[in-house]
């Protein structure tokens, strides 16, 4: 790990300063993508800035109808969550299924969220459930959030202070894990709410991205058989050493399937 | 650049200084000598740095030290002395949840954390909840094992 300078400011308006202030800045929430990848020098900021004595920005809480996550809370704290479960249990599923106990005692929403790894879970979530990502100067809606590979729109100094889900009639998370990292192979989160089916998929292609074919197959008849037609283009999917190309299109369709099994 | 750090190990106050970059494994094993704790990995793969950050087993090759400053650190040897071994450590040796050693002390960290947060535990949980821990030598049944009886002797 190279060199940095470290802070750790006290309030939103300090961190956004320092960050003004830095050659190259970065924010550290949880740390377990951003350490691991200053240790093999892929991230060689001059300035680290630890968010953790920041007020006000982990924990959870329901608010008119939806499910409010705060950046700083933990895979942990959401995967043993009471209002999570009460409200979207899906997403205890979600949260319990990364990487492993003592990743998820450590890792953040907010830090998954805007490092958008195209295997992440918290990604296919977000984007199934119609999620509101709300930041120190906004609020942005999923749609427009995850824009390419580890891309989204927050701006380069901006900070997410929670992630709002409208709770749902029902939903579910069904993921291929990679058997080493527990990354997602494949990973698909569907939601239903009045007649209407949101799908989102992770770890197939290079972002997240909602399968609009299969949504509207399962708004017209929510069961297993209406994907059978269903066949993703290869091209656009992942091919690595884990699962290829072809796989990865076939995966989509198969967890899809166990999705929509689940809730029936 | 040098910062100081001011944390709480083994039950024991202590201020070090060390450069920014340097982890919390490296601050506990290279400036307090506290070598129980062993780097396998260094990669946040295998579990070997494996220690309690405020009652939580955390990975230490992927904690900053500064990230731990005015935390309660407790590392394997915080936890029991050879002639009054912690109940984890003790089932470890009966199972024989154990043969190189060398993933045995996160191995033991990451367990005692699953017992205190889980009520109920079986065979499958306890593979589940020790995911983040990799043993080379054991196959992993002894270890399920001792972990098991170590839960029934913590709760009694």
């Amino acid at each position: 790990m190279y060199e940095f300078t470290y802070h750790k400011p006290q309030t939103i308006k300090d961190a956004i300063s320092l960050f003004a202030k830095a050659d190259d800045g970065i924010y550290l929430a949880g740390g377990h993508t951003l350490i691991p990848a200053m240790k093999v020098r892929l991230r060689a900021p001059t300035d680290v800035i630890d968010l953790s004595a920041l007020d006000g920005l982990s924990g959870i809480h329901e608010e008119s109808g939806a499910l409010v996550i705060g950046a700083l809370t933990t895979h942990d704290a959401v995967a043993t969550s009471e209002v999570v479960a009460r409200a979207i249990p899906a997403l205890n599923k979600l949260a319990a299924g990364i990487g492993d106990a003592q990743v998820r005692n450590r890792g953040t929403i907010g830090g998954s969220v805007a490092n958008n790894d195209p295997a992440a879970d918290y990604p296919a979530g977000l984007m199934a459930l119609d999620a509101t990502i709300r930041t120190d100067r906004r609020e942005i809606s999923v749609d427009d959030f995850f824009t390419a590979m580890f891309e989204t729109a927050l701006e380069e100094d901006e900070l997410i202070r929670s992630v709002s889900f409208p709770i749902v009639e029902s939903a579910t998370y069904i993921k291929f894990p990679s058997p080493a990292s527990r990354y997602a192979t494949v990973g698909v989160f569907i939601s239903r709410q009045g007649g209407q089916v949101r799908v989102a998929i992770t770890g197939a292609a290079a972002c997240v991205f909602r399968c609009t074919e299969m949504e509207t197959a399962l708004s017209n008849n929510f069961a297993e058989d209406a994907l059978d037609s269903i066949q993703l283009n290869a091209d656009d999917m992942n091919g690595d050493m884990h699962a290829s190309a072809e796989y990865r299109a076939h995966l989509c369709v198969v967890m899809a399937k166990r999705a929509v099994a689940s809730l029936l | 650049m040098s910062i100081t750090v001011s944390l709480i190990v083994n039950g024991k106050a202590v201020t070090q200084t060390c450069l920014e970059n340097t982890t919390l494994v490296e601050l506990i094993r290279e400036k307090l000598q506290l070598t129980g704790t062993h780097v396998g990995c260094d990669t946040s793969q295998c579990g070997a740095c494996t220690v309690h950050m405020n009652g939580r087993a955390v990975k230490a090759c992927t904690v900053l030290a500064v990230q731990a400053e005015g935390a309660e650190v407790v590392t394997i040897e915080g936890i029991g002395v050879a002639d009054n071994l912690h109940p984890m450590q003790s089932a470890f040796k009966e199972c024989h949840g154990l043969q190189c050693g060398f993933c045995t002390p996160g191995m033991i960290m990451a367990a005692i954390d699953l017992v205190n947060q889980k009520a109920e535990l079986d065979d499958q949980s306890i593979r589940k909840g020790l995911e983040g821990n990799i043993c080379r030598c054991t196959g992993y049944h002894n270890i399920v094992e001792a972990v098991g009886r170590a839960a029934a002797r913590m709760r009694e």
